[in-house]
């Protein structure tokens, strides 16, 4: 037998930051501790950023490294926002999660808060490991520190509003194992497209128009032309992320099932 | 603080074409364990999920501690504690963890490990949820439903899958809950169950209640007489010696039942013609009818 356990009824909601740091960590740890996640958000970009920066494949402006590392930057957003979270919140509908915490005194507000800081905590994880592998490798990032700084946060947090929309109306509409699917697939075509390594500009005119517009373009675009040509605000890129981010929220807070 | 801690008045969920609940009527008092039986696809899950503000009625009236489930979800939720039927809980994540978590959403949480320690989990504490048993993966399920010290738990088929052992750990956590003054509206397909737990039974059939009641008012002052013997008795000889106004049947095969005014004549009658039969009566019994006679009069033999 064990310690005083008091059934009488004491009921309350604890104050709302702490059910959703509570929620937070939950979700950073299960990300940091499965597998396949890992790969998907570490491994690969890291793998990427390792092989295309050494191996002359492919002719890029520039020095090589400088073009590979905002490139691996955006695909570790895309990784950890889009797949990620959409496999991630799709097997949580699927095995009843999100259900069972809907009957927490954690509301959906608060789950949706807790999944997106969740979501940039690894980013920020990324980021770190990202950015120190590559200026071992001889990234110089241009542009004043402070300025590019918030530029660069103000693109990765529109590119994670975009991602995640997309990951939500896919998790939240389609079944579990077709999200996995659809959701892996999604990723490998926007690697391809999105000019993380292979740059638009060498793209076909017709797949160019077609590239120009997707998020993660936008994403890459945007992270190199400030940090690796210096330059301000890329207003076209971040509209374009705005747009996908508020076509496909709205989209998902229309059509998300939570069961 | 009056009201009942469920009232649910004509309540109805169809889906699609199927109607699950149909014009269903039933109150579950504050303080008390309301026992929920009935076959398969009845409509218990879809009832208690209405409760829970998980699914949403198609007529009727929901009341939960006096609240809508549905409008009222923000006040109403602190003060109830669930417990699917079935799923619930992260594969990956481990038993003591998804208990901790839980208990931060609340601010006045029982004792996680005290509480894995009660429901005989500690040694499972660290293994992730995909990896326990049934029976232990239930008993995470139930600890998670009480872990906010709610007023009112919904325990759906707490007990199924469970050994002896944790069945009984069940019914203890259930029977202090009680004593503690909390409300508990439960499901099961065990009869003994809601003979044992339930203040009152609720049994429900095609998304109706048939019956309700104690357990003692449902079984009522009538008594039968049970035993064993060959099958194939004639029991329609036996019945000739019986005043009228008794019933005999054998089912199963090889079982009797005689019911009736059971008392010291009728009982020396039985014993006294099996005699002439030469056959002995086994497990010869006095008894009140038990709650699973009552469950198959109401609902049949049927499958569902
Ligand atoms: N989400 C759903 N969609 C469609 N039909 C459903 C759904 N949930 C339940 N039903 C149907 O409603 C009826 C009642 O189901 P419910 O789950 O409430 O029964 P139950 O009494 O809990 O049964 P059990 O003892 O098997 O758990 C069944 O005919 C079932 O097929
Ligand atoms: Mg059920």
């Amino acid at each position: 037998m064990s310690a005083a356990l008091d059934f009488t009824p004491r009921p309350g909601a604890a104050p709302l930051h702490r059910m959703v740091l509570a929620q937070t960590g939950a979700e950073v740890r299960a990300v940091l501790r499965n597998g396949e996640q890992l790969l998907l958000t570490m491994i690969i970009p890291l793998l990427v950023l390792v092989g295309f920066s050494a191996a002359p494949l492919l002719e890029v402006p520039g020095r090589r490294i400088d073009f590979v590392a905002p490139g691996v930057l955006a695909l570790a957003i895309m990784s950890t926002a889009f797949t990620g979270q959409a496999i991630g919140t799709g097997f949580e509908r699927r095995y009843g999660v999100l259900k069972r915490l809907g009957a927490t005194p954690l509301s959906r507000a608060g789950l949706m808060l807790a999944k997106t800081l969740a979501v940039i905590t690894v980013e920020i994880l990324q980021f770190a490991v990202i950015a120190a592998v590559a200026l071992a490798l001889g990234w110089r990032p241009h542009g004043a520190p402070l300025e590019a700084f918030a530029l660069v946060l103000v693109m990765v947090l529109a590119g994670t509003a975009a991602f995640s929309g997309l990951a939500l109306l896919m998790a939240g509409t389609l079944r579990a194992e077709a999200t996995l699917a659809a959701a892996n697939l999604v990723y490998l075509v926007l690697l391809g497209l999105g000019g993380v390594v292979v740059p638009v500009t060498s793209f076909p005119h017709a797949l160019r128009v077609v590239a120009e517009v997707l998020p993660i373009t936008a994403l890459t675009g945007g992270l190199r032309s400030i940090l690796a040509q210096g330059g301000g605000l890329p207003a076209r890129e971040l509209l374009i992320l705005l747009a996908w981010a508020a076509v496909t929220l709205a989209l998902a807070a229309r059509t998300f099932r939570w069961e | 603080m009056d009201s009942p801690a469920v009232a649910l008045t004509d309540l109805v969920k169809r889906y699609g074409r199927t109607i699950a609940v149909d014009g269903l009527t039933l109150s579950a008092e504050r303080g008390a364990v309301t026992a929920i039986l009935g076959p398969n696809g009845a409509g218990k899950t879809s009832t208690i999920e209405i409760c829970e503000g998980f699914r949403r009625a198609d007529g009727g009236a929901v009341r939960v501690l006096g609240l809508d489930p549905a409008r009222d979800a923000a006040r109403l939720k602190p003060r109830i504690g669930v417990m699917l039927q079935a799923g619930g809980v992260p594969p990956a994540m481990r038993a003591g963890e998804w208990l901790r978590l839980v208990a931060r959403f609340h601010a006045h949480p029982l004792d996680p490990g005290a509480l894995l320690d009660r429901l005989g989990l500690t040694e499972h504490a660290r293994t992730p949820y995909r990896r326990m048993s049934g029976g232990q993966q239930q008993r995470v399920s139930l600890a998670a439903a009480i872990i906010g010290r709610p007023e009112l738990v919904f325990l759906d088929e707490p007990t199924a899958g469970l050994d002896p052992q944790a069945r009984h750990a069940c019914w203890d956590v259930v029977g202090e809950l009680r004593a503690r003054g909390v409300s508990t509206v439960l499901t099961t397909h065990h009869m003994d169950e809601a003979e044992k737990l339930a203040d009152k039974v609720v049994i429900i059939d095609r998304g109706t209640v048939v019956a309700e009641g104690s357990p003692r008012t449902l079984t009522g002052a009538e008594r039968q007489l049970r035993f064993r013997a060959r099958p194939g008795l004639d029991l329609d000889e036996l019945l000739t010696a019986l005043p009228t106004g008794t019933a005999a049947k054998e089912s199963p095969s090889g079982h009797y039942v005689i019911e009736g005014h059971v008392g010291p004549e009728l009982l020396g009658t039985v014993t006294a013609w099996c005699a002439a039969e030469g056959v002995t009566a086994d497990d010869l019994s006095v008894e009140r009818r038990t709650l699973e006679d009552v469950f198959l009069e109401l609902t049949g033999r049927e499958l569902r």
